[in-house]
């Protein structure tokens, strides 16, 4: 994560000052009182955040009895095979989807006038604005057996019976699709924005078609920002819960939905806890491996 | 790329528009729903009826959990402000290697699923007793909520030079009146979006919420996941339908404002 942060703005403002700050000195009598002042937020996280974390973290080697019992259960046990499978397939769908379509966003965003973008971004950050309850709701309503998709599909004679298109594998990945495409329409934005447009355009006068052109210089550019978003997409579903035990209809569960069934319904806090410890290393992991694709601080802090 | 719009670029355009509606299309779902004349989720065909706006307007429930929902997000909003912006100007001025990693640290609350800070959170509030409390959601969310505030507070003293508090500093000025008279006036617009941000946070959230409050504090979201749980009520569609009314409305009014200040800086 430290090499993200490096390239960034806001870094290279805080380097271009460090020669005046140290020229007036960096006592701990100048910075102590702004220590006073940063450690209410660090005590409070470490105490009721990051303490508690810990704990649970613990639980999933001590919980029902010391040792690993609980992470055997990844090798031995179905039901907890099963959950990642799912997980590990509808994550891997969103995140396909969402960087394709994604993707076509942002590569059209690249090639219209600064109006026409203007409107598109607009549309882009239109899913940020509305809670995902009522996201799911409206998924929910639209895509059931009885909906309207499914009575139009049917009236125009398109189908013969209706679609199951919720309730299922497939009702959650349309609702994770469009909650995630945004996610994937940004950081690939920002890569794009940075390819050199003379690079196609001399492709072009070298006698490259234009979709030769874009195979072989403009898309080959822009892998760093598919990557990225592809990475991002997929950690942020992961942990994925209100769309998919809404849209699932909880037949399909996802590990985020299975960790509060383990503990809230049959108060297995071993297994919740081992299955959450295993969400969060993933999580981390591949955090500290988009950092090297994309400037982790600029995402999360540019809104 | 000027002028020169091929075919396949309009294939292109024309594909991204369909994704962008794809996008904006729950936003006309919730409404009609709100409107059938059935006592079950379906889409009125032919009349429409009023009746399920009555019933989510004269539901003690309903509005109850709505002032539930405004108190709980005001005042996590300002605990997150606070303590989410003295953090920020601490981290601003002593911007060393180590405040580097603290600053990702605090960031852990927004990057970390939320069930695993749900689980955290059920777990500790369980031992202290603070389960369904008011207190216990609060808390809660302020913490969920305090990243966004140093975020936006720190991209706003990112812009501020440091120099003017040494110079506040070197003139005899106290921390507190620094702080108060030259630093906070500067970053105005960072706290007030934190603000906005932190409510935000804690007037959706739903997961944490879930474990940590069961009778005594029902949210607005916690109404309308039981809703759609259920399955069988209406008036959810009212509600959704009130909240993308009011989210259109805000966004319409902050598109309005900029343009009217257009004018004045061009003429």
């Amino acid at each position: 994560m430290t090499d993200s942060v490096q390239p960034s703005p806001t870094g290279a403002a805080v380097a271009a000052l460090r020669p005046v700050r140290s020229g007036a000195g960096r006592t701990w009598r100048s910075q102590g009182p702004y220590w006073a002042i940063l450690s209410p937020l660090l005590i409070i996280l470490a105490m009721f955040y990051f303490a508690p974390i810990l704990e649970v973290l613990w639980l999933s080697f001590s919980d029902p009895e010391l040792g690993f019992g609980n992470y055997e259960r990844i090798v031995t046990s179905d039901a907890v095979l099963r959950v990642f499978g799912t997980t590990a397939r509808i994550c891997a769908a969103t995140t396909v989807l969402a960087v394709l379509i994604g993707y076509l966003i942002a590569y059209a965003m690249m090639h219209v006038g600064p109006r026409h973008r203007t409107w598109m971004l607009a549309f882009v950050l239109i899913p940020f604005w509305i809670s995902v309850l009522v996201r799911a709701f409206a998924w929910l309503v639209l895509l059931r057996t009885d909906g309207p998709l499914n009575d139009l599909l049917v009236s125009l004679g398109i189908v013969s019976e209706p679609l199951h298109l919720v309730r299922n594998e497939l009702g959650v990945v349309i609702g994770m699709t469009h909650y995630m495409i945004p996610y994937a329409v940004l950081p690939i934005l920002a890569n794009l924005q940075g390819i050199d447009s003379r690079l196609v355009l001399a492709a072009r006068g070298l006698g490259a078609s234009a979709r030769k052109s874009f195979y072989r210089v403009y898309l080959p550019l822009s892998v760093p920002g598919i990557v990225g978003a592809g990475i991002l997409v997929f950690i942020f579903s992961l942990g994925f819960f209100v769309t998919p035990a809404i849209l699932g209809g909880g037949k399909t569960v996802m590990v985020a939905e299975f960790v509060s069934i383990q503990i809230m319904q049959i108060a297995k806090w071993g297994m919740g806890a081992m299955i959450a410890a295993v969400l969060l290393a993933t999580v981390v992991l591949m955090l500290v491996v988009v950092g090297r694709f994309i400037n982790l601080k600029e995402m999360l802090g540019a809104r | 790329m000027e002028g020169r719009v091929s075919l396949e670029f309009r294939i292109v355009l024309l594909a991204a528009w369909a994704a962008l509606c794809f996008l904006a299309f729950p936003i006309f779902v919730a409404a009609p729903v709100s409107l059938t004349p059935e006592r079950f989720l379906s889409f009125p065909k032919g009349e429409i009826s009023w009746g399920h706006y009555e019933a989510f307007l004269t539901s003690d429930r309903w509005l109850a959990s709505i002032g539930r929902s405004a108190l709980i997000g005001a005042i996590s909003s300002a605990v997150a402000v606070i303590v989410g912006t003295t953090a920020a100007i601490g981290l601003w001025r002593i911007s060393s290697r180590a405040t580097e990693y603290l600053r990702a640290m605090i960031l852990a609350p927004m990057i970390i699923p939320p069930i695993i800070s749900a689980l955290a959170f059920y777990r500790l509030w369980g031992q202290l007793g603070w389960l369904d409390s008011y207190f216990g959601v609060i808390l809660a969310h302020s913490i969920l909520a305090m990243p966004y505030v140093v975020i936006t507070v720190s991209a706003s003293l990112a812009n501020l030079d440091m120099r003017l508090e040494q110079a506040a500093r070197g003139m005899g000025a106290s921390m507190w009146q620094t702080v108060t008279r030259v630093i906070i006036p500067n970053i105005k617009v960072g706290i007030a979006s934190g603000a906005i941000f932190a409510f935000i946070v804690s007037w959706d959230e739903i997961v944490v919420t879930l474990f940590i409050a069961r009778r005594a504090v029902i949210t607005l979201p916690r109404m309308i996941w039981d809703g759609i749980r259920d399955n069988v009520d209406p008036t959810v569609a009212v509600c959704a339908t009130l909240l993308v009314l009011i989210t259109i409305l805000v966004l319409s009014i902050q598109l309005i404002l900029p343009n009217r200040k257009l004018p004045k800086s061009n003429g």
